[in-house]
């Protein structure tokens, strides 16, 4: 098994809601509410969920564009939030992001050069200052644009083109590890295979780690090597590809991949679906014990009153986290193993 | 027209007559329609002969990404495009016979509603946030019925009761804001059936939603569909959306229906190198070790379509007379319709 | 509904194709395709020009002194030798509106570059750090905002008269100072909100993540994103800032005697408004028409960066 990269332990991270005349914290929104996992060296990590389900705050705890309220992420051996000035702009190197909206993740004041080039200006070791437009050049080929196009605005671009843009920025100063928040789900549906090609490419290519944070369970289950399953803060479920898809024993996991339309009409009448009661709660105020408990099929008291740890529990074939009391596996979707019948498409980028 | 032609009417009408009966469940004709948007910089043509039809309890969808003309589309049936800066060159909307857009304001403004109605993709900027969601459903019988305060909040009641929200009694004076993003869709979609509507549109009625809300939506949807008879247009980019609901499928590309069959046989063997494209382009859940084989470049400028085929720069089929002819949409086998010159090649490759 | 038709269309509208030739095309220079096909923004920018000529280089205009008083032909209708006539004084009107201009210009032009540097300082302080900085100066601005820039001014000018002999300089210096105490607070205010709307976009949010340092930030990504609303508004206030210093000079209590501005004529011009009217005409059409370039010009600015108006 490949060495972990970045290790996140316990991350907790608290917004507090303030209220009243005087501004005072009347409670907090737990976002993410503890949740560790490991990265490994080279892989892809999915991390799904609805919305509200905290993935997105991970991803900024993650680059420490928020500062935890407790927990640790220990990158490559050395305390993230320990961090200082120097040491945390040294090591913002090898952990980059790439955003969802490619219209807001583009400065339009700037060239597609200013852009890409940005890291170097604040890096400016990386790359010699004479080198530094062949560098962006070279980086605006490997992701699949014009070189020439440099000094074109980001208005000039389409969605996918602008997401390219935004990738060559994040791996710009070869970073170890890329999180990418949503990264596909703003493209329209012919754009999202190119962009998501490219990203398979860019890793084999360049040897990087993904953080993948979506809400669509197709994506993630092509991208990923592992997957983890996030609700209301916490991880539900965290295990290999075919463990989550496959042998899901958390009732969330399997609700969740019940509802995903599966673009075959023939499966209509054949498909299981889980149809959940209600709505997500507030994370302002999440149920007790299992946050889960609230919408379970298979709650009993238990789940109202005692947390479920992340625990290896049986799967059936093997055993994979589970956060719940009652973990069984089911199977939901039927798999089919296309891997070796698709030689011979083109892998268009 | 009068009442002796009940017997024909679509259902039993109950509050008052409709003047519209459908011939042979005919409900709904879109014939050879144009829709341009001139803008300073010059004119788009969002639309270039569209034509399909719609029957009573049936669903339609029309598949197509951002800039396709699906959107367009449906606002021309609703008659709710801003003219200018949109013009209609040419083409008819036949509702029941009758061309909306030749009929007098008056008579088309009287339709919406009570024939035809529409769901918007984004419920919280189409409810009015200042009034209580259950006056806004009451103003609908109000203003096409004339029924006084109390009898129309009691018929919104009943109306939030069908759409399955929770304690509809209680949460009738609330506001929008008060409502999940899923519960916000059903008032939506509650305050569309309210005047028990021929033809429901539905835009994208569940992009803005997550995964396990919109199963429940769609699933309401459906149901109404078939509880009332509705025809249904699915306007919509989610493959597998269409898969679970559609009956027929239109694909929409460059402001033209590229294809267009019953929904099995899309899936089974699409006749358009554009559907193909798209359906191998989309990562499964269902599938594990899946290449995506992308479609390559951009949608086009709308102010520049290419000439010929508007998909030919993007086709693996395109050969020189694709450059030159329009293909237009033809039979290419029993219930299969496809603009392609290489139809047949692509059907059955 | 119009507004989710017109993005799709224009969303596709704006992707470039292959060939299209590779011009540098930002939002600024859009925003000057914009301008310079809007006739008001040409005649607002002459105006302004020849406004600035005047105040300037006055000589280039008129040679005739304007503090040349000709007291037997006080109050002479226009005509070949005076142009614009003689006031009470004996003063040539012409010379004395040419050389008016100086002054408002200058208080003008003074005021807003000090409100917008102090304004901006402060509203992208506030805006961009937040926490108990902007809880301070919002305060701050709350508490000018509630005196009204003329109000205000009328106080402090009360406060401190000038006399027959303070220097030029330093009188103009005291109406800047007043109208700057005033006016920068609608400027930070206007910045700190502009702020606040560019902060949250992901490109900041790069590049903090990319380890850049706050100076970087505001320099390269925030200022450049958010001070098209105060561009627009300083060009207005400035021909507002004209105006106040007009009425405090009509006042006597701005700018005074011999101070040459068009306040103080129309000032000196009241006593005589029945029988010479053409005394109180000519200072006060030039003062209008300064005020209405810079405010069109403001306008047509406002327009041009606008998308919504394209």
């Amino acid at each position: 098994m490949a060495e972990a990269i970045l290790t996140a332990t316990d991350l907790v991270k608290h917004y507090p809601i303030k209220g009243g005349v005087l501004r005072r914290t009347v409670g907090h929104v737990k976002a993410v509410d503890g949740v560790s996992f490991e990265l490994l060296k080279g892989e892809t990590l999915g991390i799904v969920g609805e919305s509200g389900c905290g993935k997105s705050t991970l991803g900024r705890l993650l680059m420490r564009l928020e500062e935890p309220t407790s927990g640790s992420v220990v990158f490559d051996g050395v305390d993230m939030y320990a961090q200082r000035g120097r040491a945390m702009r040294k090591l913002r190197r090898d952990i980059q992001i790439v955003f969802q909206d490619p219209y807001t993740s583009l400065n339009p004041r700037k060239t597609v050069g200013d852009i890409v080039g940005e890291p170097f200006d604040i890096h400016p070791d990386v790359v010699p200052k004479k080198g530094r437009r062949k560098a962006v050049q070279d980086l605006l080929d490997l992701v699949g644009l014009n070189p020439e196009h440099i000094n074109r605005y980001p208005h000039q671009f389409s969605g996918g083109q602008r997401q390219r843009i935004g990738i060559a920025r994040g791996i710009a100063l070869n970073p170890k590890v890329l999180i990418c928040d949503e990264p596909v789900s703003a493209l329209d549906v012919s754009v999202q295979a190119q962009v998501v090609n490219l990203m398979e490419k860019l890793q084999d290519e360049l040897g990087l780690s993904y953080i993948f944070i979506a809400h669509d369970l197709s994506v993630v289950r092509h991208i990923s090597d592992r997957v983890g399953v996030m609700y209301l803060g916490k991880m539900a479920e965290l295990g290999e590809e075919d463990d989550i898809y496959g042998r899901p024993t958390h009732p969330y996991t399997q609700a969740l991949l019940s509802a995903v339309p599966v673009p075959d009409p023939t499966l209509r009448d054949k498909k299981e679906q889980i149809v959940l009661k209600g709505d997500v709660p507030s994370p302002a105020n999440p149920p007790s014990g299992c946050r889960f408990h609230t919408r379970c099929w298979k709650a009993q008291d238990k789940c109202k009153t005692d947390i479920p740890l992340l625990e290896m529990r049986p799967d059936g074939v093997a055993t994979h986290l589970s956060a719940c009391h009652f973990a069984q596996p089911r199977e939901i979707i039927e798999t089919v193993d296309v891997s070796d019948q698709q030689d011979e498409v083109g892998n268009t980028v | 027209m009068t009442t002796t032609e009940t017997t024909s009417r679509r259902r039993a009408k109950t509050a008052t007559g409709s003047e519209y009966h459908p011939q042979d469940g005919l409900l709904l004709e879109v014939e050879d329609l144009h829709v341009e948007f001139h803008t300073a910089d010059g004119i788009a043509k969002a639309i270039n002969g569209v034509d399909f039809s719609l029957n009573q309890g049936e669903t339609l969808a029309i598949l197509g990404e951002s800039g396709s003309g699906k959107s367009v589309t449906a606002q021309a049936i609703m008659g709710i495009l801003d003219m200018p800066p949109a013009v209609i060159p040419k083409g008819q909307i036949r509702y029941c016979g009758q061309d909306l857009l030749t009929m007098p304001a008056e008579q088309r403004r009287k339709t919406r509603g009570p024939e035809i109605s529409m769901v918007f993709q984004d419920a919280l900027s189409s409810l009015n946030p200042v009034f209580p969601v259950g006056w806004q459903i009451a103003e609908m019988f109000r203003i096409h019925r004339g029924m006084n305060r109390s009898d129309s909040l009691e018929r919104a009641v009943k109306l939030m009761q069908r759409v399955q929200i929770p304690a509809a009694k209680e949460r009738v004076k609330a506001y929008p804001h008060q409502f999940s993003g899923g519960m916000r869709q059903r008032i939506m979609i509650a305050m569309a059936i309210a005047l028990d509507p021929a033809v429901l549109i539905a835009d994208e009625p569940t992009t803005a939603l997550d995964v396990t809300v919109q199963a429940q939506i769609m699933a309401l949807l459906q149901e109404l569909q078939e509880e009332r008879q509705m025809g249904l247009i699915l306007i919509t980019h989610d493959l597998g959306v269409v898969a679970d609901v559609a009956d027929k499928i239109a694909v929409m590309y460059a402001g033209r229906i590229v294809e267009r069959a019953d929904v099995y046989d899309l899936y089974r063997q699409p006749a358009h190198p554009y559907t193909k494209g798209l359906l191998e382009s989309i990562p499964r859940l269902d599938q594990k070790g899946q290449q995506l084989a992308a479609i390559g470049g951009l949608p086009p400028n709308l102010m520049h379509i290419p000439q010929g085929c508007a998909f030919n720069p993007r086709c693996k089929f395109a050969q020189d007379v694709c450059r030159e002819d329009r293909p237009t949409l033809q039979l290419v086998a029993p219930g299969r319709e496809s603009a392609c010159h290489f139809a047949e090649e692509v059907l059955n490759g | 509904m119009t507004e989710a038709s017109t993005i799709a269309v224009g969303a596709e509208a704006g992707a470039p194709t292959g060939g299209q030739a590779d011009e540098g095309r930002s939002l600024a220079s859009d925003a000057w395709r914009q301008l310079k096909r809007n006739p008001i923004f040409w005649v607002s920018v002459t105006l302004i020009v020849l406004f600035i000529v005047m105040a300037a280089v006055p000589q280039l205009f008129t040679n005739v002194d304007p503090n040349a008083a000709v007291l037997k032909q006080a109050r002479e209708r226009p005509n070949a030798n005076a142009w614009f006539g003689r006031d009470i004084q004996g003063y040539d009107i012409y010379a004395r509106t040419i050389y008016g201009a100086r002054a408002s210009i200058l208080v003008g032009v003074l005021t807003t570059l000090v409100t917008v540097v102090i304004g901006v300082t402060m509203g992208v302080l506030a805006g961009y750090y937040g926490g108990w900085l902007d809880s301070l100066v919002s305060r701050i601005t709350d508490m000018f905002f509630a005196i009204p820039l003329l109000l205000g001014g009328i106080l402090f000018m009360s406060t401190f008269p000038n006399d027959e002999n303070s220097r030029y300089l330093v009188v103009v210096g005291k109406v800047v100072l007043v109208m700057a105490v005033f006016g920068w607070p609608s400027i930070a205010r206007l910045m700190r909100s502009s702020v606040l709307q560019v902060k949250p976009n992901d490109y900041v949010q790069a590049a903090r993540a990319l380890g850049a340092s706050p100076w970087r930030i505001i320099r390269s990504h925030v200022m450049p994103n958010a001070l098209a609303p105060v561009i627009v508004v300083s060009t207005i206030n400035l021909g507002v800032f004209i105006t106040v210093e007009a009425t405090l000079s009509f006042l006597g209590i701005g700018l005074t005697p011999p101070a040459v501005s068009w306040g103080v004529a129309i000032s000196d011009a009241l006593v005589a408004l029945r029988t010479t009217p053409h005394i109180l005409l000519f200072p006060s059409l030039f003062l209008s028409l300064a005020v209405l370039a810079f405010i069109m010009l403001g306008d047509a600015v406002r327009d041009a960066f606008d998308p919504k108006s394209r």
